[in-house]
């Protein structure tokens, strides 16, 4: 960036007020004058904060692993689901001792397994943690754009229409916040399922996901309906709304073009703050037994598996956690950079 | 105030009642035979009707609706015995009285919760005011440092270090376990100690972020300002003026934390194998247990309701501009 941006930089913190009134598009017509849509001075602020995009190139990092897993499980020559330890094809380079323990150093550690090898059965963990980020980050992107969705379209219902719409969705947002997130995440799983498959039977994978991604947004779309809403109340008696109205706007003309531009920023922050969240649930469903099974790879799985065997195998669960740990660090940290992009008044 | 608390208090049990039905329903509308599932795998067609008739599946679905709820009420019979009070059912895996069960594990659940309360408020709370008052200090920078990255940490994380270096390499302390307070005092806390403490760590990082900000932007207030320029002593701004408004969003979240952790610390759970409400759940959905599994989520959702009502009491202590209405 240039020193003149920079300078101007300074700026905008106190003119953002007034900024966010104009409506962005036609501002970029006047080329002199300050003309930025939020939206660009967000951004500028958020290029500035050097945190923020380190946590962006690690956040990014860890989209592209879990996008390019197939190509790094070639590179190593590896896959998440053959038994190195049992497999009689791979006789010839044990990777388990006896007592069913990983050979080597931290583990078993070696040039083909890479982060060591799973006890007792022999399974390489770099593999199943490329996959099973793969699964959870695809997965919770997934679920947080159903959530959003629903969120956003609820909350710019009830705040724009108001009166009696407003009222009963507010009335089923709060019996939805009234069930215990975690006991309904567990209670529900076997019964979603049970609605594409018979209990006797063994669930398929992608029955499983789906059955997840149900319950994930149906207990998931409360806040950010609330956020929208509350948002959309305070647009709603701003002049230029009022200006639309007088001027014969339909209600979706308003809320496509006045109103959704408005809120775009508070919903990046949110989605920034519940894409991890969603990525540690769908970890802790797999964790508790009722999310993904064996033999599919999944991070919160490889935590069932790694505090099962932390007694004989400490360093099972050391590579899935700290990667864990910083992706969740990252992605906090990244949150609060957005957040501060958005609105430079919270110092932190 | 006397009038807020019965109209909250009715609004809740109406919730409760409708989460009741809807879970009812659902399960019931889920294509599960519960009667097969408690038979077993060699099951006769004789047998299968017995269980039926003994776990009262053949009645109309509103009719067993009926009788559970009246059941919470007023106690119910079953065939196998009679069921007092607050009868949530009888467990079709184990055929225990489902409120009998709850209420054994509930202890440690409740030690866990309070245990792991009172740490990461004294010290979570503590640590984020004390940074906020030396904001930009050495200790600010380390309490902020710390917290950021120990609320990275994962209790299915955390939880396993923690055992493989007090546990299984050195052997400082034993296996986790819950022993009753009146059995042996000194039992109970060495054996709960490691689950509060790693759950109290990660929500005591969590709460440090928490207080820290909220209190930097209390001190912004004007109040707070106007204050300061009256001459009043900066300590005394900060204890006595900033410090009540900042408790505001803090008792918002403990509230929702409290409340969901006494329906169930599950990972914690989990993770140093106890048996608490949480392993009850996952015990309910595994074995597919109706009765056990609505008797949890009831439990559950009593705590959350009940806090809601305590949380906006607090509201009014706390700051007394809040009118209950």
């Amino acid at each position: 960036m240039t020193s003149p941006a920079k300078a101007e930089g300074s700026g905008p913190s106190v003119a953002l007020e007034p900024e966010l009134e104009s409506k962005p598009t036609p501002a970029k017509e006047e080329k002199k004058l300050e003309g930025r849509s939020p939206g660009q001075l967000m951004w500028q602020r958020f290029k500035r904060d050097r945190t923020g995009v380190i946590c962006a190139v690690v956040v990014i990092f860890y989209f592209v692993v879990a996008l390019g897993a197939p190509l790094l499980t070639k590179l190593s020559g590896t896959d998440p689901y053959t038994l190195y330890g049992q497999d009689p094809t791979y006789q010839d380079t044990p990777v388990l001792d006896d007592f069913g323990l990983p050979l080597g150093y931290f583990g078993g550690l070696s040039g083909t397994h890479w982060f060591g090898v799973e006890p007792q059965y022999g399974r390489d963990i770099f593999a199943m943690l490329v996959y099973g980020m793969r699964t959870s980050l695809f997965m919770a992107l997934g679920v947080t754009v159903l959530m959003m969705v629903t969120g956003i379209i609820l909350g710019l219902i009830g705040g724009y229409f108001g009166g009696r719409t407003d009222y009963w969705i507010g009335r089923v947002t709060d019996f939805f916040l009234a069930f215990p997130q975690q006991l309904f995440f567990i209670a529900f799983m076997p019964v979603v399922t049970a609605f594409f498959v018979d209990p006797r039977e063994e669930t398929p994978t992608y029955f499983r996901a789906l059955a997840m991604l149900i319950v994930l947004w149906v207990l998931g779309w409360m806040g950010m309906a609330r956020l929208v809403r509350s948002t959309v109340l305070s647009l709603r008696e701003r002049e230029f709304v009022e200006a639309a109205k007088v001027s014969g706007a339909s209600p979706w003309r308003i809320v496509r073009k006045e109103i959704l531009p408005n809120v775009v920023t508070p919903i990046l922050v949110q989605f920034t703050y519940t894409l991890p969240s969603t990525i540690l649930t769908i970890a802790f469903l797999s964790f508790a037994g009722v999310g993904f099974v064996e033999p599919t790879p999944d991070w919160g799985r490889l935590f069932a598996n790694g505090s099962k065997y932390a007694e004989q195998d400490p360093s099972f669960i050391f590579f899935p956690g700290v990667a864990l740990v910083i992706f969740v660090l990252a992605f906090n940290l990244l949150g609060d950079s957005v957040r501060d992009a958005f609105d430079p008044k919270s110092g932190r | 105030m006397l009038q807020f608390i019965i109209r909250r208090t009715v609004g809740a049990l109406v919730t409760l009642f409708l989460i009741s039905a809807a879970t009812f329903f659902l399960f019931v509308a889920a294509p599960s035979d519960y009667a097969s599932l408690a038979c077993g795998k060699d099951c006769s067609p004789q047998r299968l009707e017995d269980i039926r008739q003994a776990l009262g599946l053949n009645l109309p679905i509103v009719q067993q609706f009926w009788d559970f709820m009246t059941g919470i009420v007023m106690g119910r019979d079953f065939p196998t015995g009679h069921c007092s009070a607050p009868c949530l059912g009888q467990s079709f895996y184990s055929g225990d009285m489902v409120w009998g069960t709850i209420m054994d594990r509930f202890p440690t659940t409740l030690t866990l919760t309070l245990g792991g309360a009172v740490v990461f408020l004294v010290v979570g709370v503590g640590a984020g005011m004390v940074a906020a008052f030396r904001r930009g200090s050495m200790v600010d920078k380390v309490a902020t440092g710390v917290s950021m990255v120990l609320s990275s940490f994962q209790i299915y994380f955390l939880g396993p270090i923690v055992l493989i270096i007090f546990v299984y390499s050195t052997g400082w302390m034993d296996n986790p376990q819950y022993v009753p307070i009146t059995q042996n005092p000194w039992g109970w806390f060495t054996g709960m100690l490691l689950p509060t403490l790693v759950m109290a760590t990660i929500f005591t990082a969590q709460y440090t972020r928490m207080a820290r900000s909220s209190m930097i932007e209390q001190l912004a207030e004007e109040h707070v300002r106007t204050a300061r320029a009256k001459g009043m002593s900066r300590k005394y701004v900060f204890f006595r003026y900033a410090w009540r408004g900042s408790m505001i969003p803090i008792v918002t979240v403990l509230g929702i934390d409290l409340s969901s952790m006494l329906g169930g610390a599950v990972v914690t759970e989990i993770t140093f194998s106890l048996q608490g409400i949480g392993r009850l759940a996952v015990d309910g959905a595994v074995h597919k247990d109706l009765p056990l599994t609505m008797g949890v989520m009831l439990f559950g959702a009593f705590f959350i309701l009940l806090f809601n009502i305590l949380t906006d009491i607090a509201y009014a202590w706390i700051d007394p501009r809040v009118r209950l209405s």
